[in-house]
């Protein structure tokens, strides 16, 4: 098994074996975590610029040091600090960034498919990490891989996606690579905020957490994203905390071993109480730590040359 | 494809390797082995198997994959890479790499820098089962177990797998 594309866009797109060889190529990554130089020449004279249209931390400072751990060097660019600022276009951004020698270009756009449109116009190798309500795949692939590490595999799965369906790039990606692996997948929240063509996808819809709850091997809770909350899809957050919330008590009926998931960064008393977002079973911060594994998966694959004749 | 090294040679060579090992490294007091992925990692469980028989005591063996240290990365599509595994301190130790084929010598460089990554060994040695020669950089082993000479378009093969051990030269590239 080879991986021979030039950019990591999304998860839709991806077969179940690229996918797989990331998440294998990953734990390779987190082994390095435990050594005492955590760091490897693989990408030594790479340049990886991030380019951030829209604010981040987590996913910022994990792709910067998933490069740095590899010996790339990195850039970074945020939407204020820049030439964007003052009305460039996104084509032109990135062929500036592109001739001043970047190798690889990990963007963020509020944009749904901003990625996708600069990644047949430049050489440089384009990671979508996140565009509008589309993908977030890197998300996702470290989802994948967490849950894969916590249960020993994915195929079979109940996995359940509490929150924002609508407006979730993560929930769009995680859809896509839980089914390609043979997860079933159960979406849960209000019924305006899920796509009311979600069952094409192959997922099954409740709009009450405890209908599904007891079935569920992994629930992976959505942040609600206040901020794309202006069209009065719901009537309060107080009110989607009371039907939605995940709290102890709608967890009672749930398996022992439900593994509880959350992207970040958490509301909590919203989508998340805090004794389950900091409860045995949840691995949030584990999240955090197999990001960085993944995103160095990520740009080793896309790194590497196309000859294969080599000894 | 051509044969040349069978079961029971590979087991004279591994009996002789073991006694080469001992010899130089005072009994074998203050070793590790570190076998290189993936063909290395099997000849060093070998090794120590002898070794425990010889002296009755075997030492710990570590597992390296070079893959992130290669100096051909960007020329050649990614290999899957695996883990590394060496769980034990190998500061002060005298540590014998072992693979199957030494060639160009790419490979040791890559694994000698891993290994100082680890910690600081007081010796590093080579061993490999097949010395193929052809080499690109100044690396040589310490202990062989047989030398031979092979064309640039000639692949060595050394298989270990359910009690067959074999060697096989052959002209069909890799696969």
């Amino acid at each position: 098994m080879r991986f021979e594309r030039k950019d990591l866009l999304g998860l839709e797109n991806l077969t179940a074996d690229e996918i797989n060889l990331i998440l294998e190529t990953a734990v390779s990554m987190k082994e390095l975590f435990t050594r005492s130089v955590k760091k490897v020449p693989t990408l030594r004279g790479k340049t990886v610029v991030i380019l951030f249209y829209e604010p981040s931390t987590r996913t910022r400072v994990s792709f910067e040091l998933a490069a740095k751990r590899l010996s790339a060097d990195t850039v970074n660019i945020s939407s204020s600090s820049s030439s964007v600022a003052k009305g460039e276009s996104i084509i032109d951004t990135v062929k500036t960034i592109e001739a001043l020698g970047a190798d690889f270009i990990v963007i963020r756009h509020p944009s749904s498919g901003a990625p996708h449109l600069i990644s047949n116009r430049i050489s440089s190798s384009i990671i979508n990490a996140g565009d509008g309500m589309h993908e977030h795949p890197t998300q996702a692939l470290l989802d994948l891989f967490s849950i894969k590490e916590k249960k020993g595999r994915i195929a079979g799965l109940k996995v359940g996606i509490v929150g924002d369906i609508s407006h979730s790039r993560v929930a769009r990606s995680n859809i896509w690579g839980l089914k390609k692996l043979g997860a079933e997948v159960f979406l849960i929240g209000p019924p305006t905020l899920i796509p009311r063509d979600a069952e094409t996808l192959g997922v099954k819809v409740y709009y009450r957490l405890e209908k599904i709850i007891k079935k569920l091997d992994v629930i992976n809770i959505l942040r609600i994203q206040r901020e794309r909350q202006k069209d009065q899809l719901l009537p309060s957050m107080e009110e989607y905390n009371s039907i939605f919330g995940v709290s102890l008590s709608r967890l009672e009926k749930a398996r022992n071993d439900l593994v509880i998931m959350h992207p970040g960064p958490m509301n909590r008393g919203i989508e998340v109480t805090s004794p389950v977002a900091d409860s045995k079973n949840a691995i949030i911060n584990e999240q955090v730590k197999n990001g960085v594994a993944v995103r160095m998966a990520v740009l080793y694959l896309l790194a590497g040359g196309k000859n294969e004749n080599i000894a | 494809m051509e044969r040349i090294m069978t079961k029971n040679e590979m087991v004279r060579v591994l009996k002789r390797l073991t006694a080469e090992i001992m010899e130089d490294t005072s009994g074998g007091k203050n070793i590790c082995l570190i076998g290189i992925r993936s063909m290395g990692v099997h000849l060093a469980e070998m090794l120590k198997n002898e070794i425990r028989k010889s002296e009755k005591k075997a030492p710990p063996v570590g597992i390296l994959d070079v893959s992130l240290y290669r100096d051909d990365f960007s020329r050649r599509l990614p290999r899957r890479i695996k883990e590394t595994v060496i769980d034990f301190d190998i500061e002060g130790k005298d540590v014998v790499l072992v693979d199957d084929v030494i060639w160009t010598g790419r490979t040791i460089r890559a694994a000698l820098d891993e290994l100082i990554d680890f910690g600081r060994p007081n010796r590093v040695w080579l061993c490999v089962l097949i010395d193929r020669g052809g080499r690109e950089l100044p690396v040589q082993p310490d202990f062989i177990g047989k030398k031979i000479e092979a064309e640039k378009n000639q692949w060595i093969e050394v298989k270990i797998e359910k009690g067959k051990a074999e060697v096989f030269l052959t002209t069909e590239g890799r696969k």
